[in-house]
């Protein structure tokens, strides 16, 4: 099964007519995602690659074609609206690429989203993917991932595809892979993707990949402790990162002990974690801890 | 992006928080005429984008005109190192001059966002004029936390509280509770990342005076507040960070010898992981980003080679929209540009791996390939 993605999603993409919102509608179709409408304000009527119509709001889209996931690709000024369009939608479940939302934005986005039971992915993030089913709904090469039974969850994009690929390299296929996003504040945490991995019944484990900045592994390792069923490979990056610096992502940065990769490691061991001990090591560790469950 | 504190202190005066009278002065005689104009003493500060200015000899009181300008004088043009600058410290290219407060106590007043309540937050200590940091560790009491509702902003009742846990009554409170309202529409009309007041005064005739002033604006707003672009000070900044901030480059300037170039944050932070385990120190962050034509990859590497301190270069590139033949071309340009013969070790895969791994063998450039993080940390171990 997988977890948020299925056969029966129908992608919108908000921004499809951009030249990020453009490239990425096509490599998801190609990888094989129901891609059933685009949405850009002022566009509405022209047909996308001769097969996607182009929609002027979400509601239309909605409407018109039972679009059940947004894609959004939309820079960072308009960002947060396009967010808010597709939660007032009630487009059940979105994705925000996009990198460089104000905080603030966010701090409102998130507000309003967590009054609803939609799933907000990201911002930030580079989406998620179920190979079982062939359906992408971001920016990951399709051609790395494998079905099968392992979740991968992360902070990251490409470090994402680093694991992806060690993974897929030694045969292990992914059940699912979500991004959750670079940012300090999005849509959903490590502990509530964790917990739709606990009950799929298609994920055996789980590879989890964060970073420096905030408590959100912290958190995690809470659910982890009390309420895990399957085994949970962890890596923590930015061992090297100087405090007070931001490292790329808004996210991550140092601004106190339990936002060092140090703190996050320890908690993650203390809740029965297996500690990836190099981002070198992803596959090979997972691999070890596949063979001891059988 | 941060701002001085003689220019924050402007922001709070527009917002109506009382800021000790003063004047930003660069030369010696503004600031002997400036100290005249205040009656005779003043104190003259540092107007550097570090704290821990005090104990460095950044903050200094003349109690004649005569002296600031001498003080002025031997200050300016120096480079102020502190606790949070690196060895080689910021430079002093203006000072505030202000006059001398007249101190009854002292509190500590901020205001950020908070990631675990996902909204700003307020924090107050009666520990003011202190190292906030060490007051957290030994008296974590001393310090509290409102968190601020967006929905709502920050309320009268929260404000009440807040001066009831300092301490403070009447007119004191009131006017403390102004200044907690102006800090919280400074920070969201604004789009601040953070302001601090530390310390904020109460003086022997009861005003409350913001004395120092601390604000940083978040950088992924600053495009809905062009007017204060114009306040960023580039000569606080390292030269090459703020290099690669004008391309749109994350960059992060380290202590080590190897550049990294890589595409994606949680990658280059992997990256730098393994080549510390490697026991090889890296020279920087560095994440090129997925978009990344030829010439920002070559942009991006001519930085990497800049940096005195780089002995080896290492890319490693992940390609699924950064295409490996791009990454390879920029590189080669780079080097091209910056005459260099630095050893190169590349780890890349995906997109047009092929191409790219021809374009750099065919470079004349002197390359060690590795297909894993494995090997090229094994290539790294035995570059040393």
């Amino acid at each position: 099964m997988g977890i948020l993605l299925n056969e029966n999603s129908r992608i919108l993409v908000q921004g499809i007519t951009g030249t990020e919102g453009s490239f990425h509608a096509r490599a998801c179709k190609a990888y094989g995602t129901n891609v059933v409408a685009g949405v850009t304000p002022g566009k509405g009527g022209q047909v996308f690659d001769d097969t996607i119509p182009v929609f002027d709001s979400v509601e239309t889209a909605v409407a018109e074609t039972n679009a059940n996931v947004s894609l959004i690709f939309v820079p960072p000024p308009f960002a947060a609206d396009a967010i808010t369009e597709s939660v007032d939608a009630e487009v059940p479940l979105i994705a925000c690429i996009t990198e460089g939302i104000p905080v603030q934005d966010m701090v409102k986005v998130r507000r309003y989203v967590e009054r609803t039971s939609i799933t907000l992915i990201g911002p930030n993030c580079p989406g998620m993917i179920n190979p079982a089913v062939s359906c992408k709904v971001g920016i990951m090469p399709g051609a790395i991932h494998l079905p099968g039974r392992v979740g991968v969850v992360s902070r990251s994009g490409t470090l994402t595809y680093e694991a992806v690929g060690q993974l897929t390299s030694l045969g292990i296929g992914q059940s699912s892979c979500v991004g959750i996003g670079g940012d300090p504040i999005i849509g959903t945490s490590f502990s509530e993707i964790l917990s739709l991995y606990n009950e799929d019944p298609d994920t055996d484990m789980v590879v989890f990949i964060g970073e420096i900045g905030g408590t959100m592994e912290q958190q995690a390792a809470e659910f982890i402790k009390n309420h895990m069923k399957k085994p949970v490979c962890a890596l923590i990056v930015g061992a090297s990162a100087p405090p007070g610096k931001r490292m790329g992502h808004a996210g991550a940065i140092i601004t106190g002990e339990s936002a060092t990769s140090e703190s996050k490691t320890r908690a993650l061991r203390q809740a029965g974690a297996t500690i990836i001990p190099s981002p070198a090591d992803i596959g090979t560790t997972a691999q070890q801890v596949l063979a001891e469950l059988t | 992006m941060k701002l001085h504190e003689h220019q924050a202190k402007q922001i709070f005066s527009q917002y109506g928080i009382n800021i000790p009278n003063g004047q930003v002065v660069s030369d010696a005689i503004s600031a002997k005429n400036t100290t005249e104009g205040l009656g005779g003493s003043a104190v003259l500060k540092a107007q550097v984008h570090a704290g821990g200015r005090g104990k460095a000899g950044g903050v200094k009181i003349a109690k004649t005109p005569l002296e600031a300008s001498e003080l002025a004088a031997s200050m300016l043009g120096q480079h102020l190192v502190t606790p949070q600058t690196d060895a080689s410290g910021v430079p002093v290219n203006s000072l505030l001059i202000e006059e001398l407060a007249d101190i009854r106590s002292e509190m500590y007043l901020a205001i950020t966002i908070d990631r675990d309540h996902r909204c700003p937050v307020m924090i107050i200590s009666k520990s003011g004029g202190m190292d906030i940091e060490e007051v957290a560790h030994n008296n974590p009491n001393d310090i509290h936390s409102e968190p601020i509702e967006p929905v709502l902003g920050l309320m009268p009742f929260q404000t009440r509280r807040m001066t009831r846990q300092l301490g403070l009554e009447g007119s004191i409170a009131r006017d403390t509770a102004h200044v907690m309202r102006a800090l919280y529409d400074i920070f969201v009309e604004n789009d601040c990342s953070l302001i601090e007041i530390n310390p904020l005064i109460i003086t022997k005739d009861n005003r409350i005076i913001a004395l120092d002033a601390k604000l940083d604006l978040e950088d992924d707003a600053l495009f809905r507040h062009q007017d204060l672009i114009s306040l960023r000070d580039r000569s606080q900044e390292d030269r090459l960070e703020a290099e690669a901030s004008d391309q749109d480059i994350a960059y992060v300037n380290l202590d080590g010898d190897v550049g990294c170039l890589v595409n994606g944050a949680g990658l280059a932070m992997a990256t730098l992981d393994v080549a510390n385990a490697a026991g090889a120190a890296p020279a920087n962050f560095l994440d090129v980003g997925g978009g990344a034509t030829d010439e920002k990859v070559a942009e991006a590497v001519s930085i990497i080679l800049s940096d005195p301190k780089v002995k080896r270069v290492l890319v490693n590139v992940f390609g699924g929209i950064l295409r490996c033949d791009v990454a390879a071309r920029g590189t080669v340009l780079a080097y091209q540009r910056m005459n260099s013969d630095l050893p190169l070790i590349v780890r890349m895969l995906g997109t047009n791996l092929e191409e790219g791994k021809d374009i750099l063998a065919k470079s004349g450039l002197n390359v060690t390939f590795a297909d894993t993080l494995t090997e090229a940390a094994q290539a790294i171990r035995e570059s040393q």
